[in-house]
């Protein structure tokens, strides 16, 4: 299984999918109404990694991060 | 990298920032602190941090600044920050003042741009996300 979790405003519990890469994660997260308008403002980490890709494979215990638009300071 | 509960100490950290570089031969020191202001009715900020990102965004940093003969120092807070409170200080200690005077800017806009921190404005005792203000990070919409 792979974690999918949510940082910051999302206000989310993180979920587990059954997936085995990153674009299978997009078509899971995308039957979310409410995480579809987080998909397209979000940044995406794998493993505390962020990645610049989508064609990416994962493994199960794989961790999948989204950040929203941030703003420190 | 140093994260705190609520505001920052700031005389305190500069203070022994400026004691810690005092004898490493560094001829310029270059802090920027963030402080909140009292603006659209807000009774202060606050903000959550994802820290193993945060921290590898800092090394990033570290290194860039290695490669310059310059370092760089980062303090934030985390959760409640009020009126009149810090929130940030960035500082770069070099030996001379151009790359110090060019890399503090560097290090804050990047720092805005890409360090995984999310502000919230206070108002009525709520946290509301400060999107409006809010930069996507590079690489932003892979999922989308």
């Amino acid at each position: 299984m792979v974690v999918v979790e949510f940082l910051g405003p999302i206000a989310k519990d993180s979920i587990e999918l059954d997936v085995s890469s990153l674009d299978e994660v997009s078509q899971e997260l995308k039957k979310d109404s409410e995480l579809n308008e987080w998909l397209e403002k979000c940044a995406v980490a794998i493993n505390d990694e962020i990645v610049m890709e989508r064609d990416i494979t994962l493994q199960s215990g794989d961790r999948v991060s989204l950040l929203p638009p941030v703003c420190g300071g | 990298m140093e994260l705190f509960n609520g505001a920052l100490d700031v005389p305190e950290i500069l203070k022994r920032w400026y004691i810690e570089e005092a004898e490493s031969n560094y001829g310029a020191f270059i802090p920027f602190i963030g402080t909140v202001r009292d603006e659209d009715g807000i009774d202060g900020l606050s903000f959550d941090i994802y820290e193993p990102i945060l921290e590898k965004w800092f090394n990033s940093w570290v290194e860039k600044a290695k490669d310059r003969g310059a370092i760089v120092k980062l303090a934030h807070s985390k959760g409640d920050v009020l009126l009149h409170e810090s929130s940030y200080i960035s500082a770069v200690f070099s030996p001379k003042r151009r790359v110090a005077l060019e890399l503090i800017d560097e290090f804050v806009e990047d720092f805005k741009a890409n360090a995984p921190i999310w502000k919230y404005d206070l108002i009525d005792g709520k946290r509301v996300y400060a999107e409006s203000r809010s930069q996507k990070i590079s690489g932003s919409g892979l999922l989308n």
